[in-house]
Order: structure tokens, then sequence, then C-alpha cells
């Protein structure tokens, strides 16, 4: 009896755990609901998505933060994802045991290092030698920000992308073998296709730690709230939505305008990443059924 | 970071309300003995802070409250008798010395320490002075290369503290404004925002395309400090504590202190406290201007 009544309580603690991230998701969006759009009651929407960020004058345009958080982001990715999914083929392909041991650890290190860290870093050493060796204005870019979030999002990156290609059964790499395929060939057609959902799984984690990066960014960016006027925007500076909510919310009157458009961009940044989880698991849905298609 | 001070405050109202609890016997007025209440600028709020300190070891049961909020609230707080000291980056106006007096107040200035802010390059830059109005037109974004300004052919940075730091406001209203307030010019867009002090002067010690500006207290000797002139007939001035104090630095203002004339002794006390050589030590510190007592002796 004792144990029984152990176990309904045990029971309940978990399912209550269960249902509390849910209660919390709700909550956290209700709040930002509550306090994020008076906003677009108080600005007009034309202002609201204007083109100048500069809220002690009563400035609220978005797009420069929308269009800083985003290029950073894809930078952030373009350098993360190869190195990211290199790295995981190698380590779970290639890498022999003792490099494995080795590199593993060093990984998880990079994972553990504080983001104030590598902003550090980046201010001190990464920003003065950008702008001496690509001999830009200012080593501050949307490109520094975008190699220090790489940087940040690649253990993320490798280590779902590692479980993943462990977990793609021995056969189907026997079989490729098996029909004449090398090395290469079986990695690059079998094995990555084969986990292509845990890959991709890994990549979107790795835009959600960059996207919703902050100190790092705010560090080195420069923050300036510029739309671009060409493509070597990457190599100038620009101002993220992360970094903006950062350094104004402290210091913003509750309830003023600006307090509202700050958490009104808080709204913004949930709705992209809540688009980049659906569009996320609706890949991943898909390439499981075409998976199952194939196997039955 | 809301949350937190909504905890704190009710901490600190909890705290309160106990140790009301057993002597409340009908008045509500604290002591006025051994409890300030400080309120106002956000620009001193930090220096009032260290000063609220560093007095509790001086006179530990003096119980000194800081709370920002600007200089209009600070002053209103005063003229509605709810704060014994207003503090204020900026004189009080007529309007609110006649509201004062409406409630029965004699408001008293006191100059406690000066704010100003040096504009500063790398020392490779060969530019040594500049004028007010070259300056603002930098931070407007009307001249982009430092050959304009008869310096050497490169790209001009502009380096700013971020839109909530006080000295933005005020580079913002006295240069890039010119002390103009019908001007409604601002930054210009491509001005890098940096979230420190300490960033601006590594980002201007380090490259020398930038232009910077920072509390004269802040700045240290691996960047190069400009002359500046209101106006280019005059003569161009290096910041330092002499010049600031002597009115010949244009970027400079005093920030004052408001008590009302029939103030209690304790707060009498503490004003003549903020004005000695120890507490203006608090002032450099923080990257202010002290003010120099004449009987110093310098």
């Amino acid at each position: 009896m004792e144990m029984v009544k152990g176990e309904r309580w045990i029971t309940w603690i978990i399912r209550i755990s269960g249902y509390s991230s849910i209660l919390f998701v709700s909550l956290i969006l209700i709040f930002l609901a509550r306090e994020g759009l008076p906003a677009l009651g108080k600005v007009p929407l034309g202002d609201l998505f204007g083109t100048r960020w500069y809220p002690i004058e009563s400035y609220f345009g978005i797009w420069p933060l929308i269009y800083g958080s985003v290029l950073v982001t894809v930078g952030a990715l373009l350098i993360g994802i190869p190195f990211g999914i290199g790295t995981a083929v190698y380590l779970s392909e290639l890498a022999p045991a003792w490099i494995k041991n080795i590199l593993k650890p060093v990984i998880e290190i990079l994972a553990g290092l504080p983001s104030v860290v590598l902003g550090f870093l980046g201010i001190q050493l990464v920003a003065p030698s950008f702008r001496e060796f690509l001999n830009l204005p200012t080593g501050l870019t949307a490109f520094t920000g975008a190699v220090l979030l790489g940087f940040i999002a690649i253990p993320t990156i490798v280590s779902i992308s590692e479980d993943a290609l462990n977990t793609v059964p021995a056969m189907y790499r026997q079989g490729a073998m098996a029909l004449g395929a090398n090395h290469w060939q079986t990695i690059w057609g079998v094995t990555v296709p084969a986990a292509r959902s845990g890959l991709l799984t890994a990549v979107m984690l790795g835009v959600g730690r960059a996207i919703g990066e902050t100190m790092a960014v705010m560090m080195v960016t420069g923050n300036a709230p510029v739309l671009p006027s060409s493509w070597n925007a990457l190599f100038l500076p620009a101002r993220t939505m992360t970094a903006t909510i950062a350094s104004e919310m402290g210091e913003v009157a509750t309830g003023s305008d600006h307090y509202h458009v700050l958490f009104f961009i808080g709204i913004v940044l949930f709705l992209i990443s809540l688009a980049v989880n659906l569009t996320a698991s609706s890949l991943a849905l898909r390439s499981k059924k075409r998976a199952e298609r194939l196997l039955s | 970071m809301k949350f937190a001070a909504r905890i704190i405050a009710l901490v600190t109202l909890l705290t309160l309300l106990t140790a009301c609890a057993p002597t409340s016997n009908g008045s509500t007025e604290p002591p006025a003995s051994t409890y300030i209440q400080n309120k106002g600028s956000d620009t001193i709020v930090n220096l009032a802070l260290a000063w609220a300190e560093a007095y509790q070891s001086v006179l530990p049961e003096v119980r000194i409250s800081v709370t920002g909020g600007g200089s209009g609230t600070g002053l209103t707080a005063l003229l509605s008798g709810t704060v014994d000291i207003a503090n204020a980056s900026r004189k009080i106006k007529d309007e609110e010395i006649e509201a004062a007096q409406a409630n029965g107040i004699e408001p008293v200035e006191h100059v406690i320490a000066r704010d100003a802010i040096a504009v500063i390059v790398n020392p490779e830059n060969p530019i040594d002075q500049l004028s007010l109005e070259d300056i603002a037109r930098i931070y407007r974004g009307e001249v982009s290369n430092w050959s304009e300004l008869g310096g050497e052919d490169r790209p001009i940075v502009k380096l700013s503290r971020e839109t909530n730091s006080g000295t933005h406001v005020y580079f913002l209203e006295e240069v890039v404004r010119l002390g103009d307030p019908e001007n409604t010019e601002i930054f210009s867009a491509d001005t890098l925002l940096l979230p420190s002090s300490e960033g601006i002067i590594s980002e201007v010690a380090d490259n020398p395309n930038a232009i910077g500006y920072d509390g004269l207290g802040y700045v240290t000797a691996e960047v190069k400090m400009l002359a500046v002139t209101a106006s280019p007939d005059q003569p161009y001035v290096l910041p330092s504590v002499e010049t600031v104090n002597n009115g010949q630095y244009p970027i400079s203002r005093d920030l004052y202190m408001y008590t009302r004339a029939d103030a209690p002794q304790t707060v009498l006390d503490y004003l003549a406290w903020i004005v000695s050589p120890e507490a203006q030590k608090i002032v450099t510190r923080l990257g202010f201007v002290p003010i120099l007592v004449k009987t110093a002796g310098k």
C-alpha cells in the first residue's frame, strides 16, 4: 500500500512538472502580449515599422533592429553550420578514438564558456584584427558578431549532430560499402541524409542559440541601428533586437511608449523563434514520413 | 530586472512596515534627524549612492535613501516636501521656484560636483583641436572623412554611449544641437552606441579612425583628448579640473543638490561633508570633476 501511494505522488510530481512548462510558456506569452501589444495603439504603425531607431526622441522604427538580428544570425549560421556539421561528421565517422577523446571534452568546454568572456575576447582581439586584415573603418561590425555567434552555436550543433549521426544504424553504412561506395560517398550519400532530421534539429537549436544571444553581440557589433544600403552591410555595424532590449530596458520608465515598444520587440523575437521552430518540426516530420515510406 | 526590482521594493516595504509597527503612534513622519531622503537626476544617482554609502562610515546613525527618476522628478518631490535633498543636473527653473514658494518652501542651491565631457581620438590622429560646430557636424553625419577637417584620409567612426546614459543626452543637447533647445537634430544612425565607457576608450585607443566622448574622469592615457572651443575665434581649451572649474572648457556643467532653506542640521552636515576633499575623491572615481574648494590651497 505504501509503495503505491508513493508512486502516485511521484506520478503527480512528474505530471505537474510536465504541465508546468506549458503553464510557463503561456504565462510568458500573456505577459509579453499585455506589455507589448499596447505599443500598437500608442505608436502609429508607420512609425513602428519606420527606418530610424532613436527612442529618446520617439523614433521607434524597429526595421533596423530586425534587420540587424537577421543579418548577424544568418552570418553566424553560415559559419556555424559547415563547421559544426563538419566537426560532427569527423567525430562520428572518421576520427580515431584518441582524437575523439581529446576533441569532445574541448568542444564541451567551448560550450561552457560564458558569452561575456567570448565578447571580451571579441572586443580585445577579434575586432581589432578584423579591422586590420579586412581594412574596415571599425572592427565592431555585424560580421564580428556573426563569427562570435558562430562559435557560440558550434558546440550545440556539434553535440546534437553527432548524436544524430551515431543513431544511424551501422547496417546503412555496411550496405553502402557493400554496394561499392567509398567512405566519402557513404557519408555524403547515406549517413548524413539518414540523420537529416537530427541534423536539422541541431541547426535549429543553433539558430535559437544565436538569435537569442545578447551579451557577446552587444559588445562587438557596434549597436548602430542602420538599415543596409549595400551588400557590404555585413562588414558594417548593426544593432540587434536582443542588444536593444538588454541595453535599454534597465533605464526605461515603466508604462512609457518606449517600454511598450521594447516588449513589442520581444513579441517579434518570440514570433521569429516560433516560426523557426515550426519550420524545423514540419521539415523533420516530413523527412521522417519519407523515411517511413521508404522502409515500408 | 524589473521583477528583481519589484521584489526588492516589496522586501523594503515589508521591512519598513515591520520597522514602523512597534513605534507607530499616529505620527507617520520618520524621525527627521536620522533619515535623509535623496532623489533626482539619473546622472548623479551613482555618485549620490556612493556618497550615501561612504557617509555610513562617517555617521552610521544617519540613513540616506537615494533614488533616481530624473532632475525634474527630484525637484518636484522637493517642492512638494517629500524629499530632503533633490539631485539635479540642471539649474532649478523659475516656475519650480514659484511652485516651491507656494508650498512655503525656499529652495537652496548647492553645487556638489561638475560634469565635463572630453572628446577623444586615437593618439595617432594628427587632429588636436576641434570647434563644437565641427564635432556636431561629425556626429550628425555631415562630415565623414578626417581629411575634411584637415586630418588624414580616413573614414570617421563615431562612438557614443547608449541612449540611456545621461552623458549621451547631455552631449546631444550641448554638442549635437549646440545648446539650442529649438534644434531637433539627432545623432547620425551609423553612430556606434557602446554599452560602457570602457568600450569607448578601448575602441578609440585601438582605432585611428575613431572619435568618441566620455566623462572626463573616465579618460585614460591611451587616448588623446581634443582641445575644444565654442567658437573658432576663441582659444581652444583642453579639459582639466582647472579649466572646468574656471568655466573655460565649453562642454561642462555644474551638478546640483537642492534643499529647503530650513533644512534640518543633519542634512546641512551631510552637504558640508559632500564638498569636503574626502567626499570629492569619490567624485573623481566616478568620472566627474571635483569642485575646487577655495580654502583647499593649491
